[in-house]
């Protein structure tokens, strides 16, 4: 049997082509998929359970997808609600969901799909050996997990199907694998387990795998031996070039792709143009394994203040190095004296922007910048104690001299006040797989009636 | 002559929050040819102070691309990070000496 998914775009909040969703939309779709996140923006997310698309531009786009889902009377499916996916941000996308039924004169039934993993259940596995390290991995334990302050688990193609089970038209789900909204439909339908995941590791960024990317829709045929992937934009163009260099994006290997319950493998794959904007592809494998889940989880590892000055003196940005090396030592002793902190208490870096702001150490091209900017970074384990620190060291910032004998230089601040308390800085702790006993062990489904 | 001399893009980005991937888009099979054969892995390894053995390479004739992925030396979004989405590692391997 063919299934038809419809993918709008790479993720919601990015934008998508109204022509090509139209064109997508009358093709008729078996399903509509989005993703709704990713760790790409670091840590932030999912530390604080938040989104990291602002609400507005959610909700129109959201408000588009609901009318096309109506008209074709077909599933809509969003994985990774709310950037991480954890429990906080579905009910987010949910409360979203909620308002556009009401506004749209929509009733519905809808499924949450909750990824959010308690420490405890973690911490059992732990101890149970079903929890495996990846490479790299940090080093884990019941505490370290007790700290954390979300946990979320990657919910593979069976959780989606459960989900697709209960007959709901909105499925907003926690944490998956960018993949498994996609392949769920078609898995369940019988098509060709290689393809069904190679087909939504494809469609997964959108029009990302065309000539046009930033057009968003695309269309992927899944059948029993292969699938056949056509961008809606006019412009836009599957080759098979496109498609396959898609596998690079974002893997470190571009040949294999682990999922829950086994791996891809797409080495024997075949790219072949059926015309010149439609690819088809086969021969890609689906080897089972065992049951096992990613995990991913984030600490608070500090709390930061920042700092910033522009060195326009081509003395001193020509010396910007061994200032901020004198500097530092300088307010190492007066953080000592004045605050009672020893350097192992907090941290403080000044990053050279215009030096070697993006690359620190790894930077090997030298050169005289007009002008460099310092950033002074402090990580403390407070907030107060972080500000204070900054309170501390903003007029030596301002101020201090490379030499002893010229007159006090003065630099430029951007804006006042000179510091900048950032609130929590959130860190990734878990690089793990979770094995489960069944595919709805560590996952939840709550279904609800809203709307008109 | 540079490595961005020779080939037509040097991408690099985050594989999950503890991998960056680098992908040499070569452009013609001579390319790919000689960039295969004048850019070995230690210099990778070298440039981004990563072990040797750690290094994935992967040479893709068919797409003339070649791609190496190396773990991050510090996680994504960690105190220390520099850049979170790892999309300027590319220029110090575009910028060496084929």
């Amino acid at each position: 049997m063919k299934t038809r998914v419809l993918v709008p775009s790479g993720v919601l909040g990015l934008g998508f082509n109204r022509d090509a969703l139209a064109r997508g939309l009358s093709l008729n779709p078996d399903i509509i998929a989005i993703d709704g996140g990713s760790t790409d923006s670091g840590p932030f997310s999912l530390g604080a359970g938040q989104s990291k698309y602002s609400r507005a531009a959610s909700k129109a786009e959201w408000r588009d997808l609901m009318v096309a889902r109506a008209q074709a009377g077909v599933p809509l499916v969003i994985g990774t609600a709310g950037t991480c996916g954890a429990d906080a941000t579905v009910d987010w996308m949910y409360d979203i969901t909620c308002e556009l039924a009401a506004e749209l004169g929509q009733k519905l039934r809808v499924a949450r799909l909750y990824s959010s993993q308690p420490a405890a259940r973690v911490i059992a596995a732990l101890e149970a050996g079903k929890i495996t390290p990846l490479t790299p991995a940090p080093d884990i334990g019941a505490q370290a997990l007790r700290d954390m302050t979300n946990i979320v688990a990657l919910a593979g193609a069976e959780q989606i199907q459960a989900a697709l089970d209960t007959g709901a038209q909105i499925i907003i789900a926690g944490r998956t694998t960018d993949t498994a909204t996609i392949a769920a439909l078609p898995l369940r339908r019988g098509a060709h387990p290689g393809a069904a995941w190679h087909g939504a590791k494809i469609a997964e960024c959108g029009a990302l795998c065309s000539t046009n990317p930033t057009s968003g829709v695309i269309v992927v045929d899944f059948d029993d031996t292969g699938f056949t992937v056509e961008a809606m934009h006019e412009t836009a163009l599957c080759t098979p070039h496109s498609v396959s260099a898609h596998m690079l994006y974002e893997n470190t290997d571009p040949f294999v792709l682990y999922e829950p319950g086994g791996y891809l493998d797409v080495r024997q794959a075949r790219y072949t143009a059926l015309d010149d904007r439609r690819v088809r592809v086969e021969g890609s494998e689906w080897v089972p394994g065992r049951y096992t889940v990613k995990l991913e989880g984030a600490r608070i590892a500090g709390y930061q203040t920042t700092i910033m000055a522009v060195l326009r003196d081509a003395h001193y940005a020509a010396h910007a190095q061994a200032w901020v090396d004198k500097l530092t030592a300088f307010l190492t002793v007066e953080i000592q004296r004045r605050m009672d902190l020893a350097p192992t208490d907090y941290q403080m870096e000044f990053r050279l922007i215009g030096v070697n702001g993006a690359l620190g150490p790894l930077e090997n091209r030298t050169g005289t910048p007009v002008e460099v900017g310092v950033l002074g970074i402090v990580t403390a384990q407070t907030q107060a104690i972080a500000a204070e620190i900054g309170k501390l060291i903003n007029p030596f910032v301002l101020h201090y001299p490379l030499t002893e004998d010229e007159e006090l230089p003065t630099f430029a601040f951007p804006y006042s006040p000179a510091t900048t308390d950032r609130g929590a800085l959130y860190e990734f702790a878990l690089n793990h797989v979770m094995e489960l006993a069944s595919p709805m062990e560590a996952f939840r489904i709550e279904v609800t009636e809203v709307g008109a | 002559m540079k490595l961005s001399d020779r080939v037509l893009k040097v991408r690099s980005k985050n594989a999950g929050p503890f991998w960056v991937t680098i992908d040499i888009f070569c452009g013609s099979p001579a390319a790919y040819a000689e960039v295969v054969s004048r850019l070995p892995t230690e210099t990778v390894a070298r440039l981004y102070a990563t072990e040797m053995q750690l290094v994935k390479r992967f040479d893709i004739a068919d797409l003339n691309v070649v791609k190496f992925s190396i773990p991050r030396p510090v996680i994504q979004g960690a105190a220390a990070d520099r850049d979170m989405h790892g999309a300027q590692w590319a220029h110090l391997l575009a910028e060496t000496e084929l």
